[in-house]
């Protein structure tokens, strides 16, 4: 979707604000909600792409206005609500006021470190060959899905060079919609900054993107 | 208070960084409550009713999560990377080994999985310079760095660095010099990068423990220069 998380290159960018001696976290409810995000994965069900669209899908102001971990507890909220797991008016009351849903999981302690260990590999094997080679020129597609996509809006239209194949990979686009992992090959794009930028730009500057294929067309 | 300044463990300066420009004047929604940080204990409250919605049905265990915090607020940070940056500092053959397949080399200190399931490392010279962003969300190679900080997980950040890096590191106090081209990775997909900076003059010798002391986390995700010799004495 076109929304206010796609900040490649928007104007109202402002100066980077490094924080000395930044603590992990900067409330004991910021703990707390990236454990529970953390942590309700398993009995949810959901995956990682359901997780980023359920963040990146809200109004601008909304996304904007709230703080990363602020984000998060809404996005985990809608995940909860979405499936029954939880109900508004059990937020609103603090308590349970309904039966549990059954859940296949949950993350016991004995199993943090295996669980994190493993991560969630996204490469697949590939059932078809790739379309594009490193050295292909390719152009990133102008599309503007209305769900979930990794096609950042800074580089459509634009052309690059294939820099590195990187395997297939579920496809985020399908994952984030409950269509399936549908994999599709992944690149290494490479955009010339005053491609993407105009000739006023760093003549010095490239940028790298990781693209699957749908995103990409022929030059 | 000036606008940018940092209340030592304010929970309100994580918005800050976060918010439109206008926004991130001290004008957002938490930080005019300085005061009184009644929109604060809301969302405080609202994270501890969750948690115990929760437990009671049983969806979670409060003791994994003291785990998970535990794990990335004393384990998983960015002196993992640094002591990968050493190793490819004082070792060629592993220098070799990283940058051709970042994720087996790391995982050879115990640096493996989640948001770092597939690592690429990325070398600084005196002609190249790497950075690292995630414009659309905030994706940071775990393993190796940690949770992400604040600011990159910012707007500013996340839309200045594909378009302007060298303005970005002069916001971080450094000038590229001019023969210098920059290279600014976008972590769109799964693949995580980690930048390997330019080892500092004035180290032949030194040992992995020591050169790893030299390694900030900054010059990892390439808005920084590792320490200088002098600096860590």
């Amino acid at each position: 979707m076109d929304g206010a998380h796609d900040m490649g290159g928007v104007a109202w960018s402002g100066p980077v604000q490094p924080e000395p001696d930044e603590p992990v976290f900067h409330a004991r409810w910021e703990r707390r909600a990236f454990a529970l995000t953390m942590a309700m994965a398993m009995p949810g069900g959901w995956n990682i792409d359901m997780s980023r669209f359920a963040r990146e899908d809200r109004p601008p102001t909304e996304y904007l206005s709230k703080s990363y971990y602020q984000i998060w507890l809404a996005g985990l909220e809608r995940l909860m609500l979405e499936r029954d797991l939880i109900a508004s008016d059990e937020i609103e009351a603090g308590k349970p006021l309904h039966p549990a849903k059954p859940v296949a999981k949950t993350l016991t302690p004995d199993h943090v470190a295996a669980v994190l260990h493993r991560g969630g590999p996204t490469e697949r094997d590939a059932t078809s060959a790739a379309l594009f080679a490193a050295g292909d020129r390719v152009r990133a597609r102008v599309i503007h899905p209305p769900t979930h996509t990794r096609l950042p809006q800074y580089i459509r239209g634009h052309t690059g060079i294939v820099e590195r194949v990187l395997g297939c990979h579920v496809f985020p686009d399908s994952n984030a919609t409950g269509a399936g992992e549908n994999p599709q090959w992944l690149y290494t794009v490479t955009f010339d900054g005053r491609e993407l930028w105009g000739e006023a730009s760093d003549p010095s500057l490239k940028v790298s993107v990781d693209a699957w294929e749908p995103y990409l067309e022929p030059v | 208070m000036g606008q940018y300044s940092l209340p030592g463990g304010d929970a309100s300066t994580s918005t800050e960084f976060f918010a439109y420009p206008h926004l991130m004047t001290g004008h957002d929604h938490d930080h005019h409550h300085d005061h009184d940080h009644s929109e604060l204990s809301e969302t405080e409250l609202r994270v501890r009713a969750l948690e115990t919605i929760l437990t009671e049905k049983g969806y979670i265990d409060p003791a994994a999560l003291d785990l998970l915090i535990e794990t990335y607020e004393t384990k998983v940070g960015p002196r993992n990377g640094a002591r990968v940056v050493a190793r490819a500092w004082a070792d060629p053959e592993y220098r070799a080994r990283l940058l051709k397949d970042a994720t087996p080399a790391i995982s050879e200190l115990g640096y493996a999985g989640r948001q770092g399931e597939q690592i690429v490392a990325v070398e600084n010279t005196s002609a190249l310079h790497n950075m690292v962003v995630c414009t659309l969300c905030s994706c940071y190679p775990w393993p190796v760095l940690g949770l992400p900080p604040v600011w990159y997980k910012s707007a500013p950040y996340r839309s200045k660095a594909v378009k302007d890096p060298r303005g970005v590191l002069r916001d971080f106090g450094f000038e590229l010099p001019e023969g210098t081209n920059i290279r600014v990775w976008d972590s769109t997909a799964e693949i995580r990068y980690l930048v390997l900076p330019v080892r500092p003059d004035g180290t032949e010798g030194w040992s992995e423990e020591r050169l790893a002391d030299l390694v900030t986390r900054d010059s990892m995700i390439g808005t920084g220069l590792p320490k200088q010799p002098h600096e860590v004495a």
